[in-house]
């Protein structure tokens, strides 16, 4: 039976768990620099990392510089030492296209001659500090942190230290969202779950409509409704609502808008499919026991709608975390998620290694939610449809 | 739920309350959709309302403008694919999974699962990193491995949920009668498990069908899909054109899912007890 099961575990292992974990492995891979420079990281193991190292080093950058000179590996090379420490990208390209290996004399004189930057510490400290095939500068970044000039980790310099505001961000964002689905999608399930199975069932059709919609579609409807000139302000301002039209779009209160629309099934459908197993009858017994309206939902009501609400909750909360197209069409440049700058340093950047680590921070999250909550998350509830 | 008739002043105004609440969520949740739809029967080239005249120019662009059209032609093509593949191997997975009486079977539920959990972003970078090593990038096979997995989880929760009312003697009783595994599996099994197969395979088609992001990264510029022209028209020029796109990508979803709902309800009726 086993061979059954085969071809699908196969397609998975292919094609979803083989390149996650080689897209995951990214984010702390360095093979690439021992690679390029294979002399002048062995020159450096030598060296203390104190001033500046000796002229073997400075012979042996010379000559990795100039077997690389003419192939695509030199500004590929910058371009990977330029993530670390800025500038990096020209002083490898100048180099390597310019150093003459047979002139006579000292080399360390020919290339502080050529770039004064050969002279400065802190461009031989991170080629020796990147002599490893791994590398934890990736993930560091990811959370604002680097090495100092003293090898010790250290806070970026604020300028380029994004990345914890940025994870920040996405938290809020969908705590937001998750809150604000708990507060409308509550009250819709317990009307669901205490209307007649007819009513019941046309209001489950109205909640699936938008659950079935795609989700490209409904954020597309948002940014047509949103505009300045879309339907929202014009009645607005045709209600006198407002004397002209307010900022929805690009903005939080759109994202907001648009992201609990979009996540809010998610979290009524698993809460309802608990709601409905909830008898009557344990109301209306602790309501004859004296309990007043207020004491019975707090004690009776809510403990037992409360595995609806986690699963429900989580569930938003881990599929608002990676959202990317929402965001993306609705929201601004302040309201981007760690989804968005996974794409742009793959498309646009083109930062494998820290694209890959902040894939690698959301999964982190995300596996923590779906441990802690465990089996809890609604994910087996949302089969009433 | 009526309400008593010793309910509380207190207790009618919250049930009054929460049944409001639920109206205008219930509004939120519908309208935006029902109100921006026939925006794409305007004679004019902006959405908003009044619309000045209605039309059906729109959609004349959708059938005839060859991006529209070789669009949905790419669309179809990839989720008909993807359908078939899916289907079949998600259908032996979960046939595979029912009869199987090993510690292994919660395993592989969860690995057949992990798609789901996963942010759809990260899929498809990782897959454009991957594919970009195997020279797969821009290739219809690869796009149909990648939708494929995505598919796949649904596919094997829904026909694993209709095995489960399933009578394992039958395909025995068959055997037992002189069938073959594959005829006991042609003429007994496969027409018993048959609305769930039909179901699972409507969920692969419309999850392809709407994806987009596999598509943006991994797919060539002329592998362009149904979603991924909409989503270049909203970056680019908001055209209704747009909009009769989005109608028709809801179109199909909502259609196939009704039949998908209607598969449901019928397999429960036939089982007796409503199974939830």
């Amino acid at each position: 039976m086993l061979a059954l099961v085969a071809p699908s575990v196969l397609f998975i292992a292919l094609f979803f768990v083989a390149p996650l974990g080689l897209f995951f492995y990214r984010s702390i891979d360095n093979s690439e620099v021992p690679g390029w420079l294979p002399r002048t990281t062995a020159a450096l193991v030598r060296w203390n990392g104190e001033g500046l190292p000796d002229e073997a080093a400075f012979r042996a950058v010379a000559e990795d510089l100039a077997a690389l000179s003419g192939t695509t590996a030199l500004p590929l090379l910058g371009r990977r030492l330029n993530h670390n420490v800025a500038g990096f990208r020209g002083l490898i390209t100048g180099t390597g296209s310019r150093v003459e290996l047979s002139r006579p004399g000292s080399m360390r004189e020919q290339l502080i001659a050529l770039d004064v930057r050969w002279g400065e510490p802190v461009y031989w400290q991170t080629i020796r500090r990147e002599r490893h095939l791994i590398t934890p500068f990736y993930l560091l970044s990811a959370l604002d942190l680097r090495y100092g000039p003293s090898g010790a980790i250290e806070r970026a310099p604020a300028e380029s230290a994004i990345f914890l505001g940025l994870l920040g961000r996405t938290l809020v964002i969908s705590l937001v969202v998750t809150g604000l689905c708990v507060l409308l999608g509550f009250p819709l399930a317990v009307t669901m779950a205490a209307a007649s199975p007819a009513r019941a069932n046309a209001l489950l059709i109205l909640v699936l409509i938008p659950f079935w919609t795609s989700l490209l579609v409904r954020s597309t409807a948002w940014v047509i409704l949103l505009q300045n000139s879309g339907v929202v302000n014009q009645l607005l301002v045709g209600l006198g609502l407002a004397s002209k039209p307010i900022p929805l779009i690009f903005n939080r209160v759109g994202l907001y808008i648009a992201m609990v629309h979009v996540l809010l099934p998610f979290m009524v459908l698993p809460l309802y499919s608990v709601l409905k197993n909830i008898p009557p009858e344990l109301m209306r017994a602790a309501a004859s026991l004296g309990a007043a309206p207020v004491t019975a939902f707090l004690r009776v009501y809510v403990p037992q709608a409360l595995p609806g609400l986690v699963a429900g909750a989580s569930l938003v909360f881990v599929l608002a975390l990676g959202y990317y197209i929402t965001p993306a069409l609705v929201g601004g440049p302040g309201d981007q998620m760690i989804g968005y700058f996974i794409a742009y340093f793959t498309n646009t950047a083109v930062n494998w290694g820290m694209a890959s680590a902040l894939g690698t921070l959301l999964l982190l999250v995300v596996a923590l939610i779906y441990l802690t909550l465990g089996r809890v998350v609604g994910l087996n509830r949302l089969a009433v449809r | 739920m009526a309400l008593p008739p010793h309910a509380t002043a207190l207790e009618r105004v919250t049930h009054v309350g929460v049944r409001a609440l639920s109206v205008l969520v219930l509004g939120y949740l519908v309208l935006p959709i029902l109100v921006v739809l026939p925006l794409s029967f305007t004679a004019g080239e902006l959405l908003v309302y009044p619309l000045p005249a209605w039309s059906l120019r729109w959609y004349r662009e959708f059938t005839t403008a060859p991006i529209w059209t070789r669009a949905l032609w790419n669309s179809v093509v990839l989720a008909v694919v993807t359908t078939a593949v899916a289907t079949t191997v998600g259908m032996l997975a979960a046939l595979g999974l029912q009869s199987l009486r090993s510690r292994l079977k919660p395993a592989l539920y969860g690995l057949l699962a992990l798609p789901l959990v996963i942010p759809h972003v990260m899929v498809a970078v990782a897959l454009f990193y991957y594919y970009a090593r195997l020279g797969l990038v821009g290739s219809f096979g690869g796009l149909v491995m990648a939708h494929t997995v995505l598919a796949l989880p649904f596919v094997v929760i829904t026909i694993a949920a209709t095995l489960q009312g399933f009578d394992a003697n039958l395909p025995r009783a068959a055997a037992s009668l002189g069938a073959s595994p594959l005829q006991a599996f042609r003429l007994v099994t496969l027409p018993l498990i048959l609305p769930g197969v039909l179901s699972g395979a409507v969920f692969a088609f419309v999850t392809s069908f709407d994806e987009l992001l596999v598509i943006l990264f991994v797919g060539s510029p002329e592998q362009r899909t149904l979603p991924r022209q909409i989503w270049s028209g909203v970056s680019e020029t908001m055209s209704p054109a747009v909009v009769a796109a989005a109608v028709v990508l809801i179109g199909v979803s909502l259609i196939l899912m009704a039949v998908v709902e209607l598969l449901r309800r019928r397999g429960e009726r036939l089982r007796g007890a409503p199974r939830r």
